[in-house]
């Protein structure tokens, strides 16, 4: 016999109270120390740059659909494919996952009341805010030209926003320190009795492995960025070729960091994705061992590689060949996670909700990313592509292509949890198709253009790739459209949506047990342990929408 | 089931005052503040690490400047300040104990003398810093020694016998890593004074008992990691020829 266990009752508050209308007023949000709260506003912060980096984006693309520039002179445009790089990078595809969906997610998964620190979470989002407030500052004095790479000497001479900019990206990297510390001891010290490291949903090895590079990597940027500003205000010459110091120095600092930051993006959104295989395959992770340790090894293995950026930067033979074989060895773990996904789905019940929609996207867009990347970890090839579209478009399928795939589609996966309802399954699944295709029409002609020659952030270019980047245009546009049909589509159900059952996917892990929308200390009994990815004991109840959870596996 | 799992909100204010409400245990509490603190410091190492790479690297492609510049050093104020954080450390580490054991007296005692130490460190500084502007041994293109830095500098190498010379040898390199380092160090120094003079604050409102002394514990690994950064600064600038 088969006894349903109504988790809802033992979770919600007699009062009807939850997270969200627990306390009211701007105040109670501002000064909040609850996890979900803070990864709410993330979320409001993050995807509020999306769109403001998207519209640069779109500013770009429309200023190269002519050879010699459509809208605006050439420096202007310089600042506009800055301000796109510095705000996405910084404010959208670093923060985004681990703040938004890390923030809320994680403590859910542990069972537990709330991070380890929640005012030091607080503060972090405090500094994010304020970091992304100097970027914004950016906008109204005078544009930044460097590129987000901030190289010397150019960054040096640049009279534009280059010091308010490095502040902005110091202040977010201390945010981004402490959120990795908050998770990194949280991951240790808060998981509940009975789950062990090998019993932990393998978002929370993503988003630890991530935190682990957050805080080794972040404070080499944080010095990096400190000794630039230093050098430009008072003129240290520890950049300055002319004054006995070295620019390429700058270079090995900058991607000391900026190369584990890949990870710091992209591994989150790989955790996400191993959360969306399991739910709606409806089975264990292929390997699961196996898909942790990898997040582990290339969060380690990602510490040895960024010399790969500097192939042409006058780097000895010997240290490309070194960072170049190390660079390949980094793809070993990432086909590893790919792999176990596919087998993961093989024999499983998959689902095609909206969520799978965005994993199976990702699956395909990170694969061409991923690839592409062999092409330019091989010093040959390199020397060719180097500082061209093809670059572009490679590191866009991984940014765009994987991570913002994984953002919505763990949005979509989490959101009925977060807000208690259901947005339109239609218009999600038209937006996903829509921001696919646009994304493939926008990025896979610069494939072409960039083993043709067309250098990257050149404001003109020779007639005869004028076509080539139309069709960029061209899908840009529609990839705008589909992340508005998203975004609209999700603010919509907050108004509109059904309300939500407790777990409408199916979903095995811990923050299913909880109430939706959860209730502010998340549990009142700390969940008993199952073994992970077990889904023999959900049952879908035709009437609510719901998987309930039985007492006996149902197929005893 | 649902009977039993309501009463768990209600205590919530049945805990201590020091133990936050998304801890179950105080064991657990002190072991995430311990671990956070040691993580922050790992983070602080690096911080550093970069500037110790720029002295790696500027050593090893300029050598005669930091051979050069260690003679311009005032070795026995540095000494004087590595005698004085040591002490400091000392009297900090003292301090946890004190909480430890709950005798307030013993705690604020200490960190008054560690505070004073954190202070006279940064007035030795304030004096070798302000010398060395005065007489032009500045950073980068801000180098302009003064005939008096020359002189100074002939007196320290006939004092070390070796041969004086004509002109004052280029040196701003090691300067501007030398003010960096420094100068992040002294950065380091304030921040220790707030976050000691916040602890103190709170030993006088009674904060701390056995149960309960993670801040002034953090504060302490945070002080010594300060001291020990210094312990690291002051041989590769003053001494090392
Ligand atoms: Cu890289």
């Amino acid at each position: 016999m088969e006894t349903t266990i109504d988790h809802t009752a033992d979770n919600a508050q007699s009062d009807g109270k939850n997270y969200l209308n627990q306390t009211s007023g701007i105040l109670s949000w501002i000064f909040t120390l609850d996890h979900k709260r803070i990864g709410v506003m993330y979320l409001v912060g993050v995807t509020l740059s999306l769109l403001l980096g998207g519209l640069f984006a779109l500013l770009v693309r429309l200023q190269l659909w002519s050879p010699d520039g459509l809208l605006v002179d050439n420096s202007t445009y310089n600042q506009f494919f800055t301000l796109h790089g510095a705000v996405m990078v910084f404010l959208f595809v670093i923060p985004g996952i681990p703040g938004a969906l890390g923030n809320f997610v994680l403590p859910l998964m542990l069972g537990a009341k709330d991070v380890a620190f929640p005012k030091i979470n607080l503060f972090s989002f405090w500094l994010w805010s304020f970091g992304a407030i100097f970027f914004i500052v950016t906008l109204a004095t005078g544009g930044l030209d460097t590129g987000w790479t901030f190289y010397t000497p150019y960054s040096v001479q640049s009279s534009t926003a280059v010091l308010s900019a490095t502040m902005g990206a110091f202040i977010l990297g201390f945010s981004s320190i402490f959120t990795g510390l908050n998770f990194i001891v949280t991951t240790h010290r808060m998981r509940p009795k009975g789950m062990g490291w090998f019993q932990m949903p393998l978002f929370i090895w993503g988003i630890y492995a991530t935190a682990i590079i957050q805080v080794l990597a972040t404070p080499v940027l944080g010095i990096t960025l400190l000794m630039l500003f230093v050098e430009k205000q008072t003129g240290l010459g520890i950049f300055d070729a002319a004054q006995g110091g070295d620019p390429v120095l700058f270079q090995h600092f900058f991607w000391f960091y900026s190369h584990p930051a890949v990870y710091i993006m992209i591994l989150p959104a790989m955790a996400v994705i191993s959360e969306l295989m399991a739910t709606f395959s409806r089975k264990i992770i292929f390997g699961y061992t196996l898909v942790a340790y990898s997040s582990i090894a290339i969060a380690l293995f990602g510490f040895l590689v960024w010399g790969h950026h500097m192939f042409t930067s006058g780097q000895s033979a010997w240290a490309g060949l070194v960072f170049s074989t190390l660079t390949f060895s980094i793809s070993i773990p990432s086909a590893i996670k790919v792999f176990n996904w596919l087998s993961t789905m093989y024999k499983g019940s998959v689902r095609l909700d909206t969520p799978m929609w965005y994993a199976l996207a990702f699956l395909f867009m990170f694969t061409i990313g991923g690839l592409t990347g062999m092409f330019l970890g091989s010093m040959g090839a390199d020397v060719h592509l180097h500082d061209t579209y093809f670059v572009v478009s490679h590191f866009h399928y991984v940014m765009v292509g994987s991570i913002m795939f994984a953002f919505f589609g763990g949005v979509h996966y989490w959101w009925p949890k977060m807000f208690g309802v259901m947005y339109n399954k239609f218009s999600a699944k038209l937006a996903c198709a829509l921001i696919f295709i646009g994304f493939n029409t926008t990025f896979f002609p610069q494939f072409m253009l960039g083993s043709r020659g067309m250098p990257r952030r050149y404001a003109s270019y020779l007639p005869e790739f004028t076509e080539l980047h139309q069709v960029s245009t061209v899908g840009a546009f529609i990839l705008g459209l589909g992340v508005a049909v998203a975004v609209i589509g999700l603010i919509w159900s907050l108004f509109a949506g059904k309300k939500a059952p407790q777990n409408p996917w199916g979903g095995s892990t811990m923050e299913w047990e909880t109430a939706t929308p959860p209730i502010t200390f998340n549990f009142n009994e700390t969940p008993v342990t199952k073994p992970i990815y077990d889904h023999s004991g959900l049952v879908y109840n035709e009437a609510t929408g719901n998987w309930d959870r039985v007492e006996a596996p149902s197929e005893a | 089931m649902s009977a039993t799992a309501t009463n768990t909100h209600d205590e919530h204010h049945d805990h201590p005052e020091w133990l936050a409400h998304h801890f179950d245990t105080p064991e657990q509490q002190f072991e995430a503040g311990k671990f956070g603190i040691w993580l922050f410091l790992v983070t602080e190492v690096l911080f550093f690490s970069g500037l110790f790479c720029a002295y790696i690297y500027f050593r090893s492609h300029h050598p005669e400047m930091f051979k050069n510049a260690s003679f311009l050093l005032d070795t026995n104020m540095g000494a004087i300040n590595t005698a004085v954080l040591l002490l400091s450390s000392f009297t900090m580490a003292t301090a946890v104990r004190m909480a430890q054991t709950e005798n307030q007296k013993g705690l604020i005692l200490n960190l008054w003398i560690t505070l004073a130490c954190a202070f006279g460190f940064l007035v030795i500084k304030f004096f070798e810093y302000s010398h060395k502007l005065h007489v032009g041994l500045k950073w980068g293109d801000a180098w302009s020694p003064t005939p008096q830095a020359l002189s100074e500098f002939n007196e320290k190498l006939a004092a070390a016998g070796q041969p004086t010379v004509e002109v004052m040898p280029d040196l701003h390199n090691f300067f501007s890593v030398y003010y960096c380092m420094t100068g992040l160090h002294g950065i380091h120094v304030v921040l220790g004074i707030v976050a000691i003079g916040w602890v103190l604050a709170r030993a006088y409102r009674g904060h701390f008992n056995r149960y309960y002394f993670t801040a002034v514990d953090a504060t302490g690994l945070y002080w010594h990691l300060v001291d020990l950064i210094w312990i690291f600064l002051f041989p590769l600038m003053y001494l090392i020829r």
